[in-house]
This record gives C-alpha cells, structure tokens and sequence, in this order.
C-alpha cells in the first residue's frame, strides 16, 4: 500500500511517498532530510505533533507568556496537554527556556517558555 | 429624573438643538438609545453642506437649507468644526439635461442660493480637469460645503454638556404619558418626566410620535451605500459632483471629505427597518458604475471602507416639524432627509423660536459659553508645535494610530470629554484613530486597553459601538 | 539634533539584523527606533514554531527567534528606542521620532535603514457587503488579543483567506477552544505554506474551500454568521452557490502590504508590485542612503531571509557610511511569464561577488523550470518540483555571469513549462 503526505518538519513542505507492507514502512520516498524519513514513518504509525500555545503568569507584565513542547506529543493528546496547560501559572520572572510543566501528561516531554516576563 | 424639555436622538439635528436649549436656565436632558451620539442617519451621509438650489421653493427644506447655510459657519466656528467650503458642480451627462441644470438655477434663485451659474463644457474641464469625457455642462454652485457630520453632532453635544445640558446614553424611550401636564416617558434608564419633548430621532421618529396617539408621520426609510476611499485619491476632484438628480434623490456623488478622503455614493433603495444599515452588492456595484461616469479615474483599489446609512424620507417629502396636533408641548422635528445636515442649525433655530413661544420665553443664563475648544490635533500641528504639546503632556508622545498619527493623550481627550467616548467607534469617531489605511488592525487592541483602563473595567467589556457589540469574550487562561 | 551614523527604523528581525550587521562591519554610532513597546515587531505575537531552520538549523518560535537577536542586540552598544514612532525622514536623513519619555526628538544620519515591516490588509479592501458588526477582524489583530493580550475575540470563528497567518490562527483559535468552521480561499489555490494546511486545518477536520469567498456579512451588535459562495475564474462569485454560516467571528487573511509611507514621505521610488522599494543589490533605495530589507521591501514567507536580506542592507549601509559603497553599471532586473517581481530590481554588472533574486511566481506550477536570460542568452535553466505563489524562490547570478553585460543589459527571469 501507497501513502502519500505532505511533511511539516520545516517550511518546504515535501511531498512524500510512504510504502506500507503489513502495517510496516518499507520504503519513504521524496524526502529532502533525515527528518523527512523519521516524520514519514512516526505520520504513519504514530503520529506526533509540536504544541504551542500560552499560559497564564502570575505576577507578570503581560498576563500570558508563550510556551512550547520540548519535544514532539501524540497527535492525539493535543488537547489534553492544552487542559493541563490551561490549569497551570507560570511565575514571573520568566526567561526563554524555563521549564513551565515538566513531563506533561507523562509524555516525556517538558512544556517551556518561549518568551520572557520580567515581571511587574 | 426630571427636566424642562427632553431630547429624544443624539442625531445632528437633536445635537444641536439641545445646544440651543443649553443657552437657557432650564434642565434639559438629550435622550439617546444608543451608546453615544451620531449613531443614526448622522454617522453615514454624503458629509456635504448643499448650497439650496434642490428643494422645491416655498418648502421649509428649501427656506431652513438656504438658512441652514448661513448658520452653519458661525456654528462651525464656535464649535471647532473644520467647514470647507470647496462649491459643487451639478453635471449634465447629454444635451437632454441641460434642461435640468437651469431648472435647478431657477429654483436656486428662488430659494435665495447665490452665485450659481451654468458652465459649459469647456470651463468644467478646467474647473474639474477629472470630470468624465461626456458631461457637456455643469451647474456651478460656489456656496456648497463640506463638514465631517459626526464630528458637528459630538461637538454640539459636548458643548451642550458642557453649558449643562445632561446626555443619556442607552435611553431608549419605550413609552410616553401625559399626565398633569407633563409628559413621562418610559426609558431603558428609567422614568424621565419632562414639560416639553422634543422628537428628533430620525428614521424611528414616526414611532416616537406614535407614542403620544401622533400617528401623522410617515416615515420611509431610504437605504444609501457608500465608498470612502484612501487619501491618495482625495484630490481626484475639489468640488462636489453631482448627477443631475432622479425620483430616488440626488444621485451618486463624488467628493472630497474634510479630512481629505474621496467619498463616492450613495445608491437609493427603500428598506423596511430603520436599523438595517447592510451594505448590498447591488448597492455597492451601483455606485460605482455611476461613479465613474462622473470622474472616471476613481478606482475602488483605493477604497478603505464601505459603508451605508439609513434616511428617513417622510412620506409628505417635506421637513416635519413644529408643535405636534396631539400636544402642542410635543414637538416633532421629524422626516429631516437631505439637506437636513445642511439644516440643522436651522432647524435648531427654528425649534428654539417654537418652544420659546410656548413657555412664554426661558430665562437665558449668565454664564452660557458657546465655544466648545479646539480638540488637540497633533497630525495638523509643526515639529515645534508637537515638541511643546509633548513637553507639557507626556501622553501627547505616544502614538496609537500609526495610520493617521493619533496620540494617546488625543485618546484621553476624547474619553474624558465631556459627553466623551465609551467605545471603540466613539474613539474612532473622535480622534480618527483607526480610521486609516489599516481601519484599526493595529490600533485597535491598544483602542481597548486605553478605553478598559480609563474606564475602570476589563477589556471583554469593552464594545464597538455599545450593546452587544463585544469585541473580545473570555480570557484564554 | 542627536548625531547617529545609522538610524534603523524597525526593531523587528529585519531591523535588528541590518543594526547587528553594521555593527559588525565596523558602525559605530547605530539607533534602532521600535513603535512597539519591545523589540522583536510581529515574531513577538507569532508564538507557533517554524522559524530559524535554514538560519540556526533548529526550530524555534517566533520570541525565540526574535530572542537570540534581542539578547545580540543589548549585548553591543547599539542604542534602542523602543515605544518609539518615526513621524517622518527627510531629504537629507534627519529622522524625528517621538515618544512618551524622551519626547520629540531628531537624529541625523548618514544612512537610514528602513524596517517597518507590513501591515494587514482590512476588510475595506474587499467590499463585502452586509453589516458592520464586532467580530471582523484580521488574522493578526485576533493573534494579537490571544497570544498577547490572553482574550479570545470569537467562539464559532470563519476564516477568508489561506495565508499562512488565517492557517495558523485557525489551529491557534480550535486549541483554545473555538470551533473553526471553514476557511474560505478566493483563489483556486492556498497562499500558506503546505505544511501549515496539513498541520493547521487537516489535523482538526477544518475544511478549506477553495475558489470561495464571503458575500455578506450577518448580525447588528456582533456578527451573527455570513454567507459565502464560489466565485468563477473571474473571481465573481457564482448565484446560486451561496451558503449561509453562522459564527461570531470573521477573521481576515486577506493579503499583507509593506508599509511604506515613511518611505513614500521621503519620495523613495516604489516597484507597483512588490508595493516595496525598489533597490539595488546592496538594498539601497533610489534615495541615496536609505536602505529597505524585510516586509517593508517585499512580503516574506519565512522570517529566515528576512534576516539574510537584512544582513545584506546592514552591510550595505555600513559601505555607505564608509564611503565603500562600489560604484558600477546598474541594470534592471525583470520577471517575465509567471514570475511577478524580483528584486533586487537593479544589478551592479561589476559587482564581484555572487548574489541572489527573489521573486514570486504569479500561480501553481508544477515541474515547470525557472528560466534566467540576459540579452538573449540563458545564463541558467533549473527545473522546479513546484512553485507557488505562497512560496518565495530564488536563483543565483554569479560574476561570471555579469561579465559579457552592458548598461544596456536586462537580467529576465521567466518560467517555462
């Protein structure tokens, strides 16, 4: 069987061509990278998903601070990571990087600050 | 609450006519059902000051239009109110109108107009060189005007606050009884008692009457869009073109504004609801089409907004006003279409003389200031200028509006004014901010921070224009 | 009169990479003056990620780009200004800027950078009859009041326009709760990234209509739905395809204009296309002196050749000041046969070292190829997976290439398919 995704690793966008055997990736094709393959085959058996979003400071100039995953999520956990965000408060000072929620969900990644609050 | 005459619509027409109360040591209270003034018919009009040469002679639109003219510069003045007197040109596309134009000249004459003359082809191209290829002759008439309507009808209202006349915003008069001679009236606010009611409230003035059993207004409500287009394309002509006139009204117009935009409109269509103020397709394809008939090089790819407003057409195609039959201490000022701008500080006038007449002449006070002060402007202003205004107020540094170079402190201004804004489009009215290029993109999220802060409530709370008019709901987190 | 060598008018990505460049170059005296209260212009609202992959070879969100050049920034003596508007540059580079500290104030320069970015073009622009209710917004103004302001300005939310700001707005407004109804395109293709379709509408089931557009707008107080319909090759919508959709909210993405009345003001030539200035290769405008790199110059996809672009003004300003700044034979550069713009729009025919033309392709193309001709002869030919017009391109003009041309010459670039 022939799948056919467009990747969003980056910006290029590169139509991609996934071979499929027995529920197994046997081939990827019109990748640019390496991070092409690996998105081609994670798409296909699970696929992961950047989350970004904001959550509340307390204390801070503005009243939210934007935040990132570290690490990619399952595609389908988006909106339970976006709950457990929404219940959160990060306390200023925030500086970039500042680990907001470690291991959300227990999904082994870190939601982190990407951008500052001095705060008031 | 109590008062010697209630106002009923922050219009033009009860703007400035609750200023003209305001000169007396009397309570007057000006009754508006929205969240500030110019809301209505007002706020959407083709901005111009006709010179009289329309209306039928021996009509009161034709006599309080020619007076009207007269008043409205001592107005302007006292008020602060930019009045540009750039002369309109009625052109005739064909031969078969040039009947029309002295038709018009006659009238003019008869009516008081003066100045006007007919030109031909020739003199129109250099009068206006981007006049269409096929007009053939104009009407010229050097005394029409322009004025920012909006901008008259708050400084009326600020003035008149400002001599004491009260102004009650969201005051929607459901009810009206006459009882020991005075009138009550049912509002949104409240109970508002009163010995004289005045009915300016445009397209819903019939109902208005109707509530004290006058059920002799009949008011049509005539749909206009309109086009208002980028300052590049402002000086595309200086004057006001008109089309020679058709049963629907004046036709499309091209003009300048006070403020140097193009404004292009409107189409005519009668709609069921004074409230519907929709722009259609049909309406917007319609003036376009007749637009550049009369000056070809006008290009909607300039245009910034699109916008229409509802006229209310009395069915008697006159002004109604004077005494009403069923209580002469009600008094209508009622079917005020075109020129009813033109009119206004004649209809005020005219309303002044009537209620003066009835209460056997109010007392005038002392103290009574006409002047209503000249709002900061900091875009008109010189780098010394700007540099002195900001050294006294810091506020006067910061720009809001990068379009049309709006400070805050011209924001503040016009929240604390009296009568001030409450809202974003009461801002926008005021200042300008948001009014350009980018129609409040980036300004518009500080517009309510500032209206939030001054104001003492959330942002969420904060509307458009008042009502449901909400422009944020709940916070994300 | 405050003496500086290079005024930057912007701190966004464009203007603070030009101001970090000149520093490098040697620049002493460098102002950077920002309308917003902090730098980093638009990236500071932008807080999904994408950004950096060709510049740090990593991904990062919009303040984290904006971060690394903020921190870069406070760590030389380049002064800022932030809160801070440029009222107006005249003739001979004198910038006055004003604030709520520092009041009205002038800054002669020797070069002027211009860096003030686009703006988002609103809803007048396209006529769509109906009512004017609260909820009509642009793309970039909702993003402002969730990811900034913490508000969320709609709960049932239609989106016109496929850019990649509608796209992303659409995920950001659904993760936060909203229902994204559908996203209307007037073209027969998306202007976003195809990435940004795939992750931002595909991922939540949010339909894109292409070649659809919204006729009218419903409701008094707020908006209360609109109706939508296809429209032909012409653009016209069809009768009889219209739909009615309720939602509280319409969000524009409707196109992005460089804002350049700063430049216009100065009377610095714009290219009709790009709305932008038209320059050289250094960037410099047809205004000796004043420079132009990022939105303000051409609207950008990725914030990534902003950067690049800038560094190249930066540098260029930085010869001017210096007096280094290589005279030649400029020629014209032009796009032909699909291509829209390019720019640089003039070419220095004995500069020495190799540099590349931007340019937008006018629709979809597929394994067509981009053609590069002088005079007649073709100096490269490469054949393309895909071109779109959502997506910038570029082709590289070496010295060599330059060596046989004339003041007479024009540089074509055209596609062939």
């Amino acid at each position: 069987m022939k799948k056919n995704l467009i990747c969003v690793s980056c910006p290029l966008g590169c139509p991609i061509e996934v071979e499929i055997e027995n529920g197994e990736v046997v081939a990827v094709i019109g990748n640019t990278c390496k991070r092409g393959d690996s998105y081609a085959r994670t798409e296909i058996t699970n696929p992961m998903r950047s989350l970004t979003t904001s959550v509340k400071v307390c204390g801070g100039v503005h009243p939210v601070v934007p935040v990132k995953s570290s690490g990619p999520v399952p595609k389908g956990k988006m909106f339970d990571c976006m709950e457990a965000i929404n219940a959160a408060c990060a306390k200023a000072p925030v500086k970039i990087g500042d680990v907001i929620i470690k291991d959300i969900l227990g999904l082994g990644v870190d939601i982190i600050a990407t951008n500052c609050d001095e705060g008031k | 609450m109590k008062y010697d005459v209630a106002v009923i619509g922050a219009g033009v027409v009860g703007s400035l006519i609750t200023r003209e109360l305001s000169k007396y040591d009397i309570k007057v209270a000006l009754l508006e059902r929205c969240n500030d003034c110019a809301m209505g018919s007002t706020k959407a009009n083709s901005a111009i000051v006709h010179a009289g040469f329309d209306a039928v002679p021996g009509t009161l639109k034709a006599k309080l239009n020619v007076r009207g003219v007269e008043l409205m510069k001592k107005t302007c003045k006292e008020l602060n109110v930019p009045l540009k007197n750039n002369g309109a040109l009625v052109v005739a596309f064909s031969d078969e109108e040039i009947p029309h134009l002295n038709e018009l000249l006659e009238r003019g004459v008869k009516n008081g107009v003066p100045e006007l003359r007919v030109i031909g082809k020739d003199e129109l191209n250099e009068l206006e060189p981007n006049i269409g290829e096929t007009a053939v002759g104009a009407l010229v008439a050097p005394t029409s005007s322009i004025v920012c309507p909006y901008e008259l009808t708050i400084a009326g209202v600020e003035n008149a606050v400002s001599n004491g006349a009260e102004f009650l915003r969201n005051c929607e008069v459901t009810a009206i009884d006459y009882v020991d001679d005075e009138f009550k009236l049912s509002t949104t606010l409240g109970e508002i008692t009163a010995e004289y009611v005045i009915n300016c409230a445009g397209v819903h003035s019939g109902e208005i009457a109707s509530l004290i059993g006058d059920n002799s207004i009949e008011i049509v409500v005539r749909h206009g869009d309109y086009y208002l287009l980028d300052k590049s394309q402002g000086s595309l002509v200086s004057r006001t073109i008109f089309q020679c006139p058709s049963k629907m009204g004046k036709g499309v117009l091209v003009s300048p504004t006070v403020d140097g935009n193009l404004i292009v409109g409107p189409s005519a269509e009668d709609i069921d609801s004074g409230d519907d103020v929709a722009t259609t397709p049909i309406g917007l394809d319609k003036i376009y089409v007749n637009a550049i008939k009369s000056v070809p090089a006008v290009s909607l790819r300039n245009a910034i907004t699109s916008f229409s407003g509802n006229r209310a057409h009395p069915t008697s195609d006159d002004f109604i006003i004077g005494s009403s039959e069923a209580n002469k201490k009600f008094i209508n000022a009622a079917g005020i279409e075109s020129p009813g701008l033109s009119s206004a500080p004649a209809i005020a006038e005219m309303v002044d003389g009537i209620i003066n007449e009835l209460s056997g002449g109010f007392t005038k006070k002392t103290d009574f200031d006409p002047i209503r002060p000249e709002p900061v402007r900091f875009r008109h202003m010189s780098t010394e200028e700007r540099a002195k205004l900001i050294e006294k107020n810091k506020a006067y540094g910061r720009i809001i509006c990068r379009c049309e170079t709006i400070t805050e402190g011209e924001i503040l201004d016009a929240i604390h004014a009296p009568a001030g804004a409450r809202d974003v489009d009461g801002v926008k009215r005021r200042t300008r901010a948001g009014m350009g290029r980018c129609q409040g993109g980036f300004c518009g999220s500080k517009v309510v921070e500032i209206l939030a802060r001054e104001l003492g409530v959330e942002m969420n709370e904060i509307t458009k224009f008042g009502g449901e008019s909400k422009i944020m709901y709940h916070k994300t987190k | 009169m405050l003496n500086y060598d290079l005024v930057v008018v912007g701190g966004g990505p464009a203007g603070m990479a030009a101001a970090l460049k000149a520093k490098e170059e040697g620049v002493e005296k460098i102002v950077i003056l920002e309308r917003a209260e902090t730098l980093g212009g638009i990236l500071e609202q932008c807080i999904h990620t994408g950004f950096g992959l060709h510049y740090f070879g990593e991904e990062l969100s919009g303040p984290e780009y904006a971060g690394r050049f903020i921190e870069q920034v406070e760590n030389t003596d380049i002064d800022v200004y932030t809160d801070t508007m440029v009222l107006n540059i005249s003739d001979s580079n004198v910038v006055t800027a004003v604030n709520n500290k520092e009041g009205l104030m002038q800054f002669q320069a020797i070069a002027v950078v211009l860096a003030m970015g686009c703006r988002e073009r609103p809803r007048g622009a396209l006529s769509i009859a109906g009512s004017r209710p609260a909820g009509i917004m642009t793309a970039g103004t909702a993003q402002k009041y969730v990811n900034i302001d913490g508000y969320m300005p709609g709960k049932k939310v239609v989106i016109l326009g496929s850019g990649d700001i509608g796209l992303i707005m659409a995920r950001r407004m659904t993760l936060e709760g909203a229902e994204v109804k559908v996203v209307c395109e007037l073209m027969p293709y998306s202007g976003g990234l195809t990435r940004n379709i795939v992750q931002c509408l595909d991922d939540f089931g949010i339909p894109l209509r292409l070649s659809c557009t919204v006729v009218k707008t419903h409701g008094k107080e707020r908006l209360e739905g609109v109706t939508i319909a296809n429209v032909d090759e012409k653009l016209q919508p069809i009768p009889g395809t219209e739909e009615y959709i309720e939602c509280d909210t319409l969000l524009l993405s409707v196109g992005l204009i460089p804002e350049n009345e700063l430049s216009k003001d100065v009377g610095v030539e714009l290219d009709r296309v790009t709305s932008g200035p038209i320059v050289d290769e250094y960037r410099e405008t047809l205004h000796p002196g004043i420079f132009a790199c990022g939105n303000v110059l051409q609207v950008h996809d990725l914030v990534d050749y902003v950067t690049e672009e800038s560094q190249i003004a930066g540098k260029g300003a930085a010869d001017y000041i210096f007096g280094k700044k290589k005279g030649g034979t400029f020629i014209n550069t032009k796009g032909i046969n699909g291509v829209r713009y390019i720019v640089p729009q003039r070419v220095n025919i004995e500069g020495e070292e190799s540099l590349k033309l931007y340019f937008r392709v006018g629709q979809v193309y597929k394994g067509a190829k981009v053609v590069v001709e002088c005079d007649g002869n073709i100096l490269s030919s490469k054949k393309k997976v895909k071109l779109a017009p959502g997506e910038m391109e570029n082709v590289v003009i070496t010295p060599e290439m330059l060596k046989n041309m004339n003041e007479n010459s024009e540089i074509v670039v055209r596609v062939e398919e």
